[in-house]
């Protein structure tokens, strides 16, 4: 089976978030960057499934070039193939994205690749629209679950479930078919040495998609009030047991 | 912890609460400081500084003696409070360079007196069962290295002063100013009130300039990145008990380490390009993912280096299963020459650095700078850590930057000892550079200054001097080095050289109580006549020594200093220190005033004498004296003295006349075939074959005016700073003797004639160390060729029993034992003993 990632790259930002001061982008001088948490579970789980099953995985993203990076941690983690939507560094909205992405595919099937699963985390890490998944199906015409927290694949048919409240939702997909999930479903495994040089070494396949206008216009960025926070040391050692079983009753972990 | 309220008032407040300000805290109790308050921006016990994500392992070998006794020092106190856990460590080398660097790392480690042996690829793999020994060629092997708890070491550190009753601590407490009021300091300014203080140090880490900046002081270093992954689990390391097992592997030519953590390896370089950041650059805590210490990881900066650590431990890295769990862009300290930055600041009383510090030496270092804040003489001499080193041109950000990242990719470095910096040269020029420049001068740096070490121009005089000059085959002797520095050498004994000393700090000191307060500071008789000038030391309160300079007396109530210019802003300090309060003695620094030229050999009379209308017959000009002479055009300061054992006299001149002198002179020289001659011989092949001590090297707060050799016959009525002490060092026999020795055969075993620069291990022809009645053992101070003696020259500290005129020793050098004489015990020069030349 052949499964598709896509990813997108996102500042890793620390308790005090600063925004530049146009309040147009977050302020990134000091900051990394990294893909969502459900992403690095989606790609876990592509690599998980191509262990198990045998199959191709491909990772993409839309971005600048600097997104090259998080297409190589993925190829480090096991990935075998990285594409990068290359665009100028503005922001591109859910639509817009959605449309990059959907075009892709389209291309990737005319040059005779096809997709059994395209997976998305469940929402990005910075503007979390919960959109580019959904619009990704809907405009390739396949079935979507959300929010998944389990899934098997078996024959042509996979096994989701999602968590509520009351309990698991489950479903049984056709494939092909477009998953997101979210972080839990599985542990994501660390980069080893030998795979971090692998994916060095590899090429990246890139597309220049145009700029299109999406729905979506950025005002601007505002934070909102941070709470204040104080550390208060309640003692060391055994002496301060009590007062810390009071504390975790409060906080209802216990 | 107790976590207090800010107090008001507190004798000392110690910023930084990082192993450093810890240890200062604990030390400072000890001694007993009370009413001492720690305070961090952060919470304890990590507040996010370079502490908090050191990967605390300690290896013991420097070739710096000061480093390695801090090392050694700290390595005792982290076992006395429980936190240190020996693994052992082992270099590895994987060039034929390297193997020889681990020689010389051998050699150290045996004059510091520290156990530890080179080992073939076989026993390191025995050591490290994971290592490919197929690429390495030695390793270098220390048993007693290991790792530390730093934070909980620094934990027990605050708990100990805390049960002394001496202690304070507020965490999350940001210092905002430090308010100094006539040139002291008073009030340090938090976010949480003002604290009056008479004492503050700064032991803030990366963060150090900032905070020394809110009270007009440098602290001149540059955080700088050094990367770090952990990778882990590591299968063989699952039933590790404690965090520690197998010894840490130094990478030395790829600059990297390979260190056990409990389940993981952590893997670190220095490799890297230097990535340099503004201390007013670093995030606040609330901005940073990790610490503000803790930068985001920039891979692509780490690759080659994971390359390397691939090759080395491929049995744990290449495991598939092996994952990199943590990886860092860790900020530390870098400064401009790679010591740390210890003491008092020049700029404001009462203010302490104590910054640019790793794990490894902190305690010691702490240890160290509160003895000197309690009573002035530290145990272990912090001279070449003394932040009052630096000139002001040193202090700004273009050298601290230039030379932290010259400096970063040297950490792992071969540095060979005469090797020169690169980066911001061209500061400081004497009024004779143009000259020097069209003779071929070869410049090596002196704080900031350029200076001849030799001239390309006198090439043609190795033809007439042929093999006394000395010439050496073996690479790395001749490196930064040139036959052409013993020829003229023999040329001035034989004819007449001229040499630029404009890098001398000159002082003036003058005033109503100029005479007292010389008294004071000098361990010599000052109340001179007008017109004499003097060699002194001067001491510390425990008799240490704490400068070696001349002193000229032009006035009743006029004195003129001059003192190295390695050595000047950390000597111009102390006497500014000791100045009274009252005004009534001025020191004004005239460094940049005068140009100064030495004219020495036997010619040297017959040169000036051709200039000058002036009586300088040994009858009208004696030996020890200086005054103005008229040298053509130029008004001129002669003073007959000499560090090269030759008569003649140093010159001084207004700057801006100086080049119109070097001319005068110069052509007045042609007839006699005069020599432009470099520090090569005023430094070194002069110098060491009329046993002159330099500072630095033999001359140490650690040594006495006894073991030196430097003790008069007569000891003046007047007090001085350190009679007390040294009064009882006379009265004692002293533990060691400064002594010259010869080397009886330089021929190694590979054929080549190999030769010491100094540092070396002194042993018995057996091989066994010398150790004296302290514990210390014998190192070789200084050595260089004596061109007119025909032999190397060494100068060694011996104990008694050795200190003997004839007795057969051994210098380790490269791994090879090379049998060496005592020629001289004491002062007594090895070429003209008499002293005739200098008198003549």
């Amino acid at each position: 089976m052949n499964v598709l990632t896509c990813i997108k790259r996102v500042p890793a930002t620390a308790g005090h978030i600063a925004l530049t001061p146009d309040g147009q982008e977050i302020d990134t001088r000091y900051l990394g960057f990294t893909i969502s948490p459900h992403e690095e579970c989606a790609v876990e789980e592509a690599v998980r499934l191509i262990e198990k099953h045998g199959g191709t995985t491909t990772v993409l993203t839309l971005g600048p070039e600097a997104a090259t990076d998080q297409l190589r941690d993925a190829m480090a983690l096991g990935i075998e193939r990285a594409i990068l939507l290359e665009t100028d560094g503005r922001e591109w909205d859910p639509a817009a994205t959605a449309a990059a992405i959907v075009e892709a595919i389209q291309a990737e099937r005319a040059a005779g690749r096809t997709y059994d699963i395209v997976m998305f985390g469940n929402e990005s890490a910075d503007s979390a629209g919960y959109q580019v998944g959904v619009r990704v199906s809907e405009a390739l015409d396949l079935p979507c679950v959300t929010a998944i927290k389990a899934l098997d694949v078996a024959g042509g048919t996979v096994n989701v479930r999602r968590q509520t409240e009351s309990g698991w939702e489950t479903a049984e997909v056709a494939l092909p078919a477009v998953l997101a999930v979210k972080e839990g479903i599985n542990l994501p495994r660390y980069p080893s040495l030998p795979g971090r040089l692998k994916a060095k070494k590899k090429e990246i396949e890139r597309i220049k998609p145009e700029w299109r206008d999406g729905g979506l216009e950025k005002v601007r960025l505002k934070l909102p009030v941070q709470a204040a926070h104080s550390v208060e040391v309640l003692g060391k050692n055994g002496d301060v047991s009590a007062e810390l079983v009071q504390l975790f009753r409060r906080l209802s972990l216990l | 912890m107790r976590v207090t309220s800010l107090p008001a008032q507190a004798r000392v407040v110690v910023i930084g609460a990082g192993i450093v300000g810890n240890s200062m805290a604990y030390h400072l109790a000890r001694l007993g400081w009370k009413d001492i308050v720690l305070i961090d921006q952060g919470p304890m016990p990590n507040p996010g500084g370079s502490t908090g994500h050191a990967s605390n392992f300690i290896f013991l070998t420097d070739h710096s003696k000061e480093m390695t006794l801090f090392t050694l020092d700290s390595v005792r106190q982290y076992k006395e409070l429980g936190v240190f856990t020996q693994s052992g460590g082992i270099e590895v080398a994987r060039t034929t360079e390297r193997v020889e660097e681990l020689k010389r790392r051998m050699a150290s480690s045996k004059a510091w007196g520290i156990d530890a042996e080179l080992v073939t690829p076989a026993q390191v793999k025995e050591m490290v069962p994971y290592i490919n020994e197929q690429i390495i060629l030695s390793g270098f092997s220390t048993p007693g290295i290991g790792t530390v708890d730093s934070l909980r070491g620094g934990t027990l550190m605050r708990e100990r002063a805390q049960a002394l009753g001496a202690l304070s601590i507020t965490p999350s407490t940001e210092v905002t100013g430090i308010e100094v009021e006539n040139g002291r300091v008073r009030r340090v300014r938090t976010d949480k009130g003002d604290i009056a203080a008479e004492v503050v140090v700064i032991t803030s880490g990366i963060w150090s300039p900032r905070i020394a900046r809110m009270a007009g002081a440098s602290i001149p270093l540059s955080p700088a990145v050094h990367q770090m992954i952990s990778v882990g689990p590591v299968p063989l390391f699952a039933d590790t008990v404690g965090e520690i097992k197998y010894p840490i592997i130094r990478d030395m030519d790829t600059n990297g380490y390979e260190r056990q953590h409990g389940s993981d390896m952590e893997v670190g370089s220095y490799d890297h390009r230097p990535i340099l950041w503004d201390p007013d650059d670093i995030p606040s805590i609330g901005q940073s993912k990790l610490s503000p210490t803790e930068l985001p990881f920039t891979k692509e900066d780490f690759d080659e280096s994971l390359e390397h650590a691939l090759e080395l431990i491929p049995d744990i890295l290449g495991d598939p299963n092996v994952g990199i769990r943590h990886a860092i862009n860790g900020l530390l300290s870098l400064t401009p020459d790679g010591f740390p930055l210890l003491g008092e600041t020049p700029e404001v009383k009462g203010l302490w650095s104590v910054a640019a510090i790793w794990i490894k030496e902190a305690p010691g270092i702490a240890r160290c700078v509160a003895e000197w804040m309690t009573s002035g003489v530290p145990e272990i001499d912090p001279s070449g850590s003394d932040i009052a080193r630096f000139y002001d041109h040193q202090k700004t950000k273009a050298h601290i930057r230039g030379r932290s990242a010259e400096g970063f990719n040297k950490t792992y470095g071969i540095v060979h000892p005469r090797e020169q910096w690169e980066s911001n040269r061209r500061v400081r020029v004497s009024p004779f550079y143009e000259r020097e420049k069209a003779l071929g001068a070869v410049f090596f740096e002196t704080a900031g200054w350029e200076r001849p070490n030799w001239y390309e121009s006198n090439k043609p005089l190795l033809a007439d001097y042929g093999e006394r000059a000395l010439p050496r085959r073996y690479e790395w002797e001749a490196r930064w080095w040139s036959p052409i520095i013993n020829a003229e050498h023999l040329a001035m004994r034989d004819r007449v050289g001229m040499v630029d000393l404009s890098a001398f700090a000159v002082f003036d000191i003058a005033g109503s109580c100029a005479l007292d307060y010389m008294q004071t500071m000098c361990a010599v008789q000052m109340n001179l006549p007008v017109g004499r000038v003097i060699y002194t030391s001067l001491l510390n309160p425990a008799g240490g020594i704490k400068a070696d300079l001349t002193v000229m007396r032009l006035g009743t109530n006029h004195f003129r200093v001059v003192t190295g210019g390695a050595d000047g802003m950390r000597d111009r300090k102390w006497f500014a220190d000791h100045l009274p309060e009252d005004g009534a003695v001025q020191l004004t620094d005239l460094t940049s005033s005068w140009g100064t030229i030495g004219v020495w050999g036997p010619r040297a009379r017959d040169l000036l004498q051709s200039i000058t209308d002036a009586d300088v017959t040994n009858e009208g000009f004696p030996f020890g004296t200086c005054r103005f002479v008229d040298l053509g055009p130029v008004r001129a300061l002669a003073s007959r003295i000499s560090y090269v054992g030759e008569l003649g006299w140093e010159i001084y001149v207004p700057f801006e006349q100086g080049a119109r002198l070097w001319d005068s002179i110069w052509e007045a020289g042609q007839p006699l075939r005069i020599a432009p001659v470099g520090i090569g011989v005023y430094g070194t092949t002069g110098r060491l074959e009329k046993c002159y001590r330099a500072y630095g090297n033999e001359l140490e707060q650690e040594f006495t005016l006894v073991e030196t050799g430097l003790a008069r016959p007569q000891v003046k009525p007047q007090d001085f700073i350190g009679k007390e002490a040294y009064l009882k060092q006379r009265a004692e026999p002293p533990a060691v003797v400064l002594c010259t020795l010869t080397i009886d055969d330089n021929t190694s075993q590979s054929g080549f004639k190999r030769y010491m620069m100094g540092r070396e291990p002194v042993l018995s022809q057996k091989g066994e160390r010398l150790v004296d009645r302290h514990g210390r053992g014998s190192y070789v101070t200084s050595a260089g060729s004596g061109p007119s003696v025909g032999k190397t020259i060494l100068m060694s500290f011996l104990p008694p029993e050795q200190a003997r005129v004839g007795t057969r020793l051994a210098v380790e050098y490269f791994g090879e034992r090379y049998p060496a004489t005592v020629a001289v015990v004491g002062p007594t020069p090895l070429f003209d003993p008499q002293n005739t030349r200098v008198r003549s």
